[in-house]
This record gives structure tokens, C-alpha cells and sequence, in this order.
């Protein structure tokens, strides 16, 4: 005798599970109880075999792994007696689920047992195959199923009957082998098969149209018949659910009804009588009754339409609506969303039933009501139910806020009428629940604000109330935050004011305060930090008042912990402290964002392209002209190279025309504005490569470009929450350049030498006697362009040249600048030039140094195309030309 | 269609289940942990339906058992409130007035009793009586067939003592 297998019994092992205190007790008998029903398992122990599966099943359901009983159940379904067979099947299912391989070894024994003479082996096996068969068994198996449906017993008729359901929706193809014995089920009297048949033919119809056909065709009026009867029969407390004979039974003929009654006129037509029937005569008082009334409604919705039924039915869930059962009124919202499509007017007429219903206690409830409420938004009705549920909005739980903010501001964007109620309605919810709108939200409601001229003021004093009262909401903090950056003035000054404005006295302190306190409060997080920060920098120049303030708060931030803020501190200290000039420029109101392709980008079918959108949008308020292309391809197609362009170090190039330019800043003074082609040029220079048709003003001096530069640049900054990206080192580059200025100063007087020929000697007398002759590079009406080279001792590809610019005119050369390309195989290095004013009469010159490296010395000589831009009394002067006759040996 | 049955006691324990459609162990462990929480949550006046990752949870609790169908969204929710008290009243029948300690020891009773309402997840009896008399049809086979083996094991041990 097995010494293990007197082990306990199953009521005392649960006995013993239960006892245990903690779960580490638990996991000890249940460790030790597996170990006894493994040692059986090992020693084939049939004793005890449906003792142990039990057992298994019990700790299975407690959530411990019991793999080792499948075989368990396998062998106990192959022996021959009804309790090791009915034990084993219930272990088969609870233990094994569809897709282990160990099933397949199950497929003989349950088709011996589908044959079996006891015919409650036969519904244990139906049960089984019907609970976990899989897409291969239910093809082994169909035949024997099938037969079952014409078995003696009705017990088993209808457990093959839903056997049959699991069968057609594993495998699709078989459903045609089940029509007619299922049509031969709806004409049985044994309420079982009937509710079995009905679903069987209803499930049929969902795979196969055939089988639609086939029913719809030959069944219809049968159904009715027997709906008929069943409605009519007398009560039977057999089939009794709470004073309703049998509602499953009506349930799944209503059901059935309903699929064969959808797109046919006939079938619909049949079935109105019986429809209308139900609908009037079922009692309403109980569940069961409203479950059958339920079903009922939904058959009507769905059928071809019979407006009398329609009534009917829209009236039942309005008394269904107002039902206090909370499970009657969740049904009819749900009912109610699918009468949206039938009959939108009546469902309209609920519509306070409905809004009652948003503010449920109960969540599942709030949640169908609402999402009706959304399906019945119109532009009609969109201002009182938006006040409604913004009212609620106040008042709600906190879970559901999330919801019900994504659905106002959805509602809100879609059927807004004018921009000012978007606006309000955005700012109350902001104000509300601003911490539960989405990003995309926010960024939509600025790029209206942006777009609304009129109301810039109001919105900027809007917002600066309701971040007094509400700024704990981040998003809202965050416009605010934006808005008083951009429109600050208007907030102090009461600029634009509407009729239904109060005014109110904000001084520019108050401006800076909400500033401060957001960028301070330690719930803000980065992004509104960084926002802050940029807003501050704009009010340092709108509010020269505060620029002290502004300045003290930035420098606070100098020492932080976050990169980004750092960074952006120390970069706009600089700013304020040491350039007083180009600040003005820098922080110049943002265009106007586009909103269509900021729609676009949120429906994602644009990609974001930083540059060019931000560009474009600059350009266009100035309203530049678009020359063609072709002088700039020209200046660059110097030799037959498809690009000529340096062929490397595109940075330091950069590096060096922004030296260039960034010198006369402080003759500048800010007095210029920036004409906006200016970067453009330079990028196109540099973007050599693939010269695209790109916007230039060739009237336009470079010379002012700095101040461009540095505004294309910060107006990606203010692209809201960009933090990161290149932008820092263009930002830097005003920074940086003081440095450049400063050498300058100290230079420029040596530079502007204006005898050539001595500094011709000093340069041949670094040379190791290697003496190149000076030439004429380029000389026009009344401009002469010198060139005198000398080559750095050692480096033979590199040749140091030095142009020398010379006005013959009368007049005053200003904002002189100068530009040079070179073929591929060259590399320029422009070094900044000594001055950007050309005195009249050659009364001195302006002379600039660059280094050529020619990496094909001795093989190609130098080229080089020139331009100069400069102004005379005012007017552009474009001059280009070409220097191919360098002297031999660069 | 029912995609899995659920008896959830109003601790959490779990006390019957049954799968319809597919769920891996992991998942079945997971639909457990998330559906006890949200239900088990639930006060006692609101409505007896979830909506749970696009399904619907219909449950209804008797005593200190809460029973959970999942069914799809478009299924009749009224219908499965019946079927729960359905299967709740039948097992009342069997067990004589049902409590949770009768489902706790004869848990293997309760699972063939719902095999004799549902297979494949839809319903397959609405008649109480005939599930009842099923039911002790398949009882009584198995009491003969204890009778007989005892009365072959008590052979074999007289046989072998003697």
C-alpha cells in the first residue's frame, strides 16, 4: 500500500489551507500536499487519483502552479467508471486551457465518450469539448457533434447544440454542416434546446451569410409563431424568473429576430406584430420583465424601420431613464447611444435626463452619460451644455475629472462658435482642472490666442485672474505665464478693451510677480519654468521699469540644478547685462502661429520641421519679395563640381560669417531693423550643397544679419516647450561675440593700415622670401578690391590673403560687407573685416584677412567667387564678380 | 457570450472560476487582481455593471459572495443579472439555503452545477428542475459506483485477510 496515500482528505486539506494565519502557512501545506500528490502521481496511484485531482484543484484555484495533475486528468478521463470520468473532465477544464499540446492526447477519449452508451459520459464529454476545444479538435470532433444533435435525450440535444456554437466559431467552415440540423432544434418544444437552438442559429448567422439566408428565408415566420406561443403561454412555474416565464428564452428569440430582421423589409415586416406585442404587454416592474424590454428595443432599433414601433421604443427607455434603478437607467444610456442613429431628435428630448445622469454617484453611469452627451452636442446646443458640464466640472470626483475635461475641451474645440467663447470656455476649465487637460489641449487654446489679435489684452487679463485664484492648475499657470510674456504691455496698459470688460490696474510689478511666483513655487515643474523664464526675459524689455527685477530673478537661477534653466539663466543675464541694443529685437512678440500647420502636426500628417516653420512665418509679416535663386547658384558654381561647397567644418564656417557679421554691432546700435532675409543668405551659403529655391533680398546688407540671426533663433526658444535642440548655441552666439568685438576694437586700427605695400613687406618677410605679387582682385565703377597673400611657414596649401577694399566714390560706403565662395576642394576662413563703413575719395580702406587651404595644391589653382553688399546714401549696392587669376603656386 | 464566471468573496478570495474564452494563467491572475479591486470597491446603491477593458462586468452580490459574469459590450446586461440569480438559486436548491463555507468544500459541486447552466458561455438550461434532477442523476451514479467499490475493496480485504 502506498504509504502517501492514506494521506488527508480534500475536506481536510481545505480545513488545514483555511487555519493557516499567514501566507507563508498556507504555502507550507500547500508545498506539502502537492509533494504527496506528486509522489502518488509518480507511483500511478489510482486509489486515490480523484481524491488528489480535487485536491489540485483546489490549490489551483488558490493561484499555485499544478502542472503536474494534467496527465493526471487525462488518465483519469481514459478509465472507465462515470466519477473518475466526471472528476477528470472538471480537471481537464480547470487545469488545461486551449493551447496545451497535452489536449491533443485528450481528442481519442472524448470521441469514445462522445459514443459512449451512458449518456451522462456523453454530456460530460459535450461539456468539455464545448468549454476548452481547440481550432483542430473541434474539426476532429464535428461529425460526432453533429450526430449528438439528433440524440433521444434533449439533454444532450442542447449541450451539443452550444458544443456546436464553440465548433463554428473555431472554425468558421463548418458552420454549413450545422444548418439544417440547427433549423430542425427551433422546431423542439424542450425549453432547453429551444434556448440552445436559438443560439446555435444565431451564432450561424454571425459566420455565415448562408446560414442568414437559409433562416431568414425558411424560419422566420416559424420564430414568430413560437415567440408567439411562448408570450402567450400560460405561467409555469417551471421556467419561473421572478414572476416572468422563462425571459432567456424570449431574450434569444428577440435576439435571433433582430439579426435576421436587420436590412430585410420582409423579415421585418413579419416579426412587428410580435415586437409590438412584447414591447406592450411585458411586465416592467421586475428585471427579468426589463430585461426581455430591454432586448426588445434594441430588436425594434436595429430592424427596418416601422416608425409606430420606434415610439414605442423610445418611450420605453424614457421611463426607463427615469427608472430609480440605477441598472435600468445604465441601460438606457447605453440603449440610448445606439437611438442616436435612429431617431437623434427624440434622444435629444432627454437631454436633461441625461445631464442629470453626468453627475451620478455612480462612475459607470457617469461615464455612458457623458459619452451620450458628447454624441448629442450640436452647434445648437453646444453653449448650455458646455456650461452644464464645466458647472459639474467644479463639483466632480476627481477620477472622473480626467474624463470629463477631455471631454469638454473636445466638445469645445469642435463646435466652438466664436473664438472668445473658446477662449472663456478653455480658460474655465484651465481654471478648474487645468491639471488634468492634456498638452495638446493648452498648445491649441495659444495657437488660438495667437491668432485672435482683438483679444490678446482681454485674454492676457483673463488670464491674469484667474491665475490668481486658480495657480495651483499648471496648464493654466503655463498659458498665463505665455500670454503675459507676449502680451504683458496690454495686461498694464488695459489695452483693447471689450465692452463686457471691467478694468483692472495691474502695474508692471504685478506683471513680474506672476512670473516669479510661478517660476518659484515648487510645484511647477520645467517646462513652466523654462516658460517663465522666457517670459521674464520679454518683460525685461517691455517693462524697462522692472529689468532690474527681471534681471535679479534670472540670475537667482544661474546656480540651478536643471541644465536647461542654467543654461537659459546665464545665457539671457547676458543678454540684458551687455546687450542692451539687440534685446529689443530678441524679444520681439512671436508671430502669429499658423494654425493649420499646427493642426497638422497634432493630426501628425506633418513632420514637425522646426526651422522652416518658424522661418517662414517670420518672413511673411514682412512681406519680402522672392527673388530667383539663380545670382546665389551662380556665385556658387565656380568650377564644374555639381556642389561647390567647403567641404567641410560647415560650423566653423558659420562660426566665421556670424564673426563677420556680429562685429559692427556696437556701430549698429540697434537702430536697424532687421531685414529678414539676411540669415537666409548665410544659409544658403553654407546649404551649398543643394541650393533650393530659397528667399533672398539681394539688395539686402548682411551687415545687419546678427540681430536676424538672433531672433530666428529665439523664436524657436519660444516654441513653447522646445527646450532642447541646437537653439543653445545659436542663442549663445550674441554672447559669444563679444569677445569677437573686443578684439576687434583693439585691432582695427592696426588693420585699417592704409598703406599696402608695408604690410605687403611684413607679410613677405614672415614668408621664408616666398613673395606672391599683389593683385587686383576685383575693381568696379568706383570700388577696388586688393588682394596680397603670403603663405604661413610650413603648410604650403594654405595661402593667407588679405583683401584690401578701397571707395573711390564720393560718397560713404556703409554697411559694408563682404563674401567669398570657394570650389569644393578649397576651404575658406574668413576672419572679420575692420570696419563696415568705406570712407569716401580712398581716403583710408577697409582691409579683412581669410586663410584658403587649397587640399589639391599644385594641381588646381584657386577661384573664387566674390560678393560685396554695402549702402550708398541709403541705397543697396550688390556687387558679385569672379577671381580666377590668382598667382601661380597657391 | 459569458467570457469567464468569477466568485469573489468580499475579501477577495477567490472562490469558483471559470474561463470561457482564452486567458493564460498570467492574464487570469491579472483579470482577478484588477476585476476584485474594482468591484470589491464598489458601494452598495450604484449599478451592478463595470465596464473593464472594453468588456462589461456584470456582478451581483449575495451574502458575502460577490458573482461576476464578463460579457460583451452589446450583450443584454439584464439577462446576466438573471442567469447569476439563476445559477445562485439553483445552487440554493442543491446546497439547501447556500452559504460560502458550502462553495468552499464542495467547490467541485458548484463547477458541475454551472457545467449544467453554461457551456461555451451561453446559457443552457433556464428550467431549475431539470438542472436539479441532472444533477442528482450524476450524484446518484456516483454513489452506486462508491457502493460498489466498496463493496469490491471490502471483497478484496476479506479475501486477503483470509
Amino acid at each position: 500500500m502506498n504509504p502517501f496515500s492514506s494521506g488527508t482528505r480534500l475536506r481536510d486539506m481545505i480545513r488545514a489551507i483555511r487555519a493557516c494565519k499567514t501566507a507563508a502557512e498556507e504555502r507550507a501545506v500547500v508545498r506539502k500536499e502537492c509533494a504527496t500528490i506528486r509522489a502518488a502521481v509518480s507511483e500511478n496511484d489510482q486509489d486515490y487519483r480523484h481524491r488528489n485531482l480535487a485536491k489540485l484543484m483546489f490549490i489551483h484555484m488558490l493561484g499555485y502552479p499544478t502542472h503536474f495533475g494534467q496527465m493526471e486528468c487525462l488518465k483519469s478521463i481514459a478509465s472507465a467508471g462515470f466519477p473518475e470520468k466526471r472528476i477528470g473532465y472538471l480537471g481537464l477544464m480547470l487545469l488545461l486551457d486551449e493551447r496545451q499540446e497535452v489536449l491533443m492526447l485528450v481528442t481519442n477519449s472524448l470521441k469514445q465518450d462522445l459514443n459512449h452508451t451512458n449518456q451522462y459520459i456523453v454530456g460530460l464529454a459535450l461539456c468539455a469539448l464545448g468549454n476548452i476545444c481547440s481550432a483542430e479538435m473541434a474539426r476532429d470532433l464535428a461529425p460526432e457533434v453533429e450526430r449528438l444533435l439528433q440524440f433521444r435525450d434533449p439533454n444532450i440535444r442542447k449541450k451539443a447544440a452550444l458544443c456546436s456554437i464553440r465548433i463554428i466559431k473555431k472554425v468558421p467552415d463548418l458552420a454549413e454542416n450545422f444548418i439544417s440540423p440547427a433549423a430542425a432544434l427551433l422546431k423542439e418544444k424542450h425549453h432547453g434546446v429551444l434556448i440552445t437552438g436559438v443560439q446555435l442559429c444565431t451564432d450561424l448567422c454571425k459566420v455565415s451569410t448562408e446560414a442568414l439566408d437559409y433562416f431568414r428565408k425558411r424560419c422566420t415566420e416559424g420564430l414568430v409563431k413560437v415567440l408567439k406561443d411562448v408570450v402567450n403561454s400560460p405561467y409555469s412555474p417551471e421556467y419561473d424568473m421572478s414572476g416572468i416565464t422563462d425571459p432567456f428564452l424570449h431574450i434569444r428569440f428577440l435576439r435571433l429576430l433582430r439579426i435576421l430582421g436587420q436590412g430585410d423589409a420582409d423579415a421585418s415586416d413579419c416579426m412587428n406584430d410580435i415586437l409590438a406585442q412584447v414591447a406592450t404587454k411585458t411586465e416592467p416592474n421586475k428585471n427579468a420583465g426589463n430585461a426581455i424590454l430591454y432586448e426588445c428595443v434594441e430588436t425594434i432599433m436595429s430592424i427596418e424601420d416601422n416608425s409606430g414601433l420606434r415610439v414605442l421604443a423610445i418611450n420605453i427607455l424614457g421611463r426607463f431613464l427615469s427608472n430609480r434603478d440605477n441598472n435600468i437607467r445604465y441601460v438606457a444610456l447605453n440603449m440610448l447611444m445606439k437611438a442616436i442613429a435612429v431617431d437623434a431628435q427624440a434622444v435629444q428630448r432627454h437631454r436633461a435626463t441625461i445631464l442629470e445622469c453626468v453627475k451620478d454617484s455612480d462612475a459607470s453611469i457617469r461615464k455612458r452619460a457623458l459619452e451620450l452627451i458628447f454624441l448629442l452636442v450640436n452647434e445648437s446646443n453646444v453653449k448650455p451644455l458646455t456650461k452644464e458640464l464645466i458647472d459639474y466640472l467644479e463639483v466632480s470626483d476627481q477620477e472622473f475629472k480626467e474624463d470629463l475635461t477631455a471631454k469638454i475641451c473636445s466638445i469645445v474645440e469642435k463646435f466652438s462658435p466664436e473664438k472668445q467663447w473658446y477662449i472663456d470656455q478653455m480658460l474655465k476649465v484651465l481654471s478648474e482642472a487645468g491639471n488634468f487637460v492634456k498638452d495638446e489641449v493648452w498648445h491649441a487654446l495659444i495657437v488660438v490666442i495667437s491668432n485672435a489679435p482683438d483679444l490678446h489684452g482681454y485674454t492676457v487679463r483673463a488670464l491674469y485672474r484667474a491665475v490668481q485664484t486658480s495657480g495651483e492648475q499648471e496648464s493654466l499657470v503655463r498659458v498665463a505665464v505665455w500670454c503675459i510674456g507676449e502680451y504683458g504691455e496690454m495686461l498694464v496698459n488695459n489695452v483693447g478693451m471689450l465692452n463686457i470688460e471691467e478694468p483692472i490696474t495691474v502695474t508692471e510689478s504685478d506683471a513680474v510677480d506672476v512670473l516669479e511666483i510661478a517660476m518659484k513655487r515648487h510645484t511647477s515643474d520645467i517646462t513652466t519654468r523654462a516658460m517663465s523664464l522666457i517670459a521674464l526675459l520679454k518683460l525685461s524689455s517691455r517693462f524697462p521699469s522692472c529689468s532690474q527685477r527681471v534681471k535679479e530673478i534670472i540670475v537667482q537661477h544661474k546656480g540651478g540644478l536643471v541644465l536647461e534653466l542654467q543654461q537659459r539663466s546665464i545665457e539671457f543675464n547676458s543678454i540684458i547685462e551687455r546687450h542692451q541694443n539687440i534685446r529689443p529685437a530678441l524679444v520681439e512678440r512671436m508671430p502669429v502661429l499658423d494654425e493649420a500647420t499646427y493642426s497638422g502636426k497634432r493630426a501628425g500628417s506633418l513632420p514637425p520641421t522646426v526651422s522652416t516653420s518658424t522661418g517662414s512665418s517670420l518672413n511673411l509679416p514682412n512681406g519680402v519679395a522672392k527673388p530667383p535663386a539663380a545670382p546665389l547658384v551662380d556665385l556658387l558654381d565656380l568650377t564644374s563640381d555639381d556642389a561647390p561647397a567647403p567641404s567641410s567644418s560647415d560650423g566653423d564656417f558659420l562660426q566665421d560669417l556670424l564673426g563677420v557679421d556680429l562685429a559692427p554691432i556696437p556701430s549698429l546700435s540697434g537702430t536697424s531693423q532687421a531685414p529678414p532675409s539676411g540669415t537666409d543668405v548665410l544659409l544658403d551659403l553654407l546649404s551649398i550643397g543643394t541650393p533650393p529655391p530659397v528667399q533672398t533680398n539681394p539688395s539686402t546688407p548682411i551687415i545687419s544679419s546678427p540681430s536676424q540671426n538672433s531672433q530666428t533663433s529665439v523664436a524657436p526658444l519660444e516654441r513653447l516647450s522646445s527646450l532642447s535642440s541646437p537653439l543653445s548655441t545659436q542663442v549663445s552666439s550674441p554672447a559669444g561675440a563679444s569677445p569677437i568685438v573686443d578684439l576687434l576694437d583693439g585691432l582695427s586700427p592696426s588693420l585699417s593700415m592704409p598703406d599696402n605695400k608695408a604690410q605687403e613687406s611684413n607679410f613677405s618677410g614672415d614668408n621664408n622670401g616666398l613673395v606672391y605679387p599683389s593683385i587686383v582682385a576685383f575693381q568696379s565703377g568706383s570700388l577696388k578690391m586688393m588682394f596680397s597673400f603670403s603663405k604661413p611657414p610650413g603648410n604650403p596649401q594654405t595661402t593667407i590673403i588679405q583683401a584690401t577694399f578701397t571707395n573711390m566714390s564720393s560718397n560713404v560706403y556703409t554697411d559694408f560687407i563682404f563674401q567669398a565662395a570657394v570650389p569644393k576642394f578649397v576651404q575658406l576662413h574668413l576672419d572679420p573685416a575692420s570696419s563696415n563703413s568705406l570712407p569716401a575719395s580712398g581716403n583710408g580702406s577697409v582691409t579683412q584677412k581669410f586663410r584658403v587651404t587649397n587640399s589639391q595644391h599644385g594641381q588646381k589653382p584657386l577661384a573664387m567667387r566674390i560678393r560685396i553688399a554695402y549702402k550708398v546714401n541709403g541705397q543697396d549696392v550688390l556687387e558679385q564678380g569672379q577671381i580666377n587669376k590668382f598667382p601661380a603656386g597657391l | 457570450m459569458i467570457h469567464f464566471v468569477l466568485l469573489i468573496s468580499r475579501q477577495g478570495k477567490v472562490r469558483l472560476t471559470k474561463w470561457y474564452s482564452l486567458y493564460s494563467q498570467k492574464e487570469r491572475s491579472k483579470v482577478l487582481r484588477e476585476l476584485s479591486g474594482d468591484i470589491l470597491s464598489r458601494g452598495p446603491k450604484l449599478c451592478n455593471f463595470v465596464e473593464w477593458r472594453g468588456y462589461k462586468v456584470v456582478y451581483k452580490r449575495y451574502a458575502s459572495l460577490y458573482f461576476c459574469m464578463c460579457t460583451n459590450q452589446e450583450d443584454n446586461e439584464l439577462e446576466i443579472l438573471e442567469i447569476i440569480h439563476h445559477f445562485v438559486e439553483i445552487l440554493d436548491r442543491y446546497f439547501g439555503s447556500v452559504c460560502e463555507l458550502d462553495l468552499i468544500f464542495n467547490f467541485h459541486k458548484a463547477y458541475y452545477i454551472l457545467d449544467e447552466i453554461l457551456i461555451a458561455g451561453e446559457l443552457q438550461e433556464s428550467s431549475k428542475k431539470t438542472v436539479a434532477r441532472l444533477i442528482a442523476a450524476q450524484d446518484s451514479l456516483l454513489e452506486t459506483a462508491e457502493e460498489q467499490a466498496n463493496t469490491i475493496s471490502n471483497m478484496i480485504v476479506q479475501a486477503t485477510k483470509k
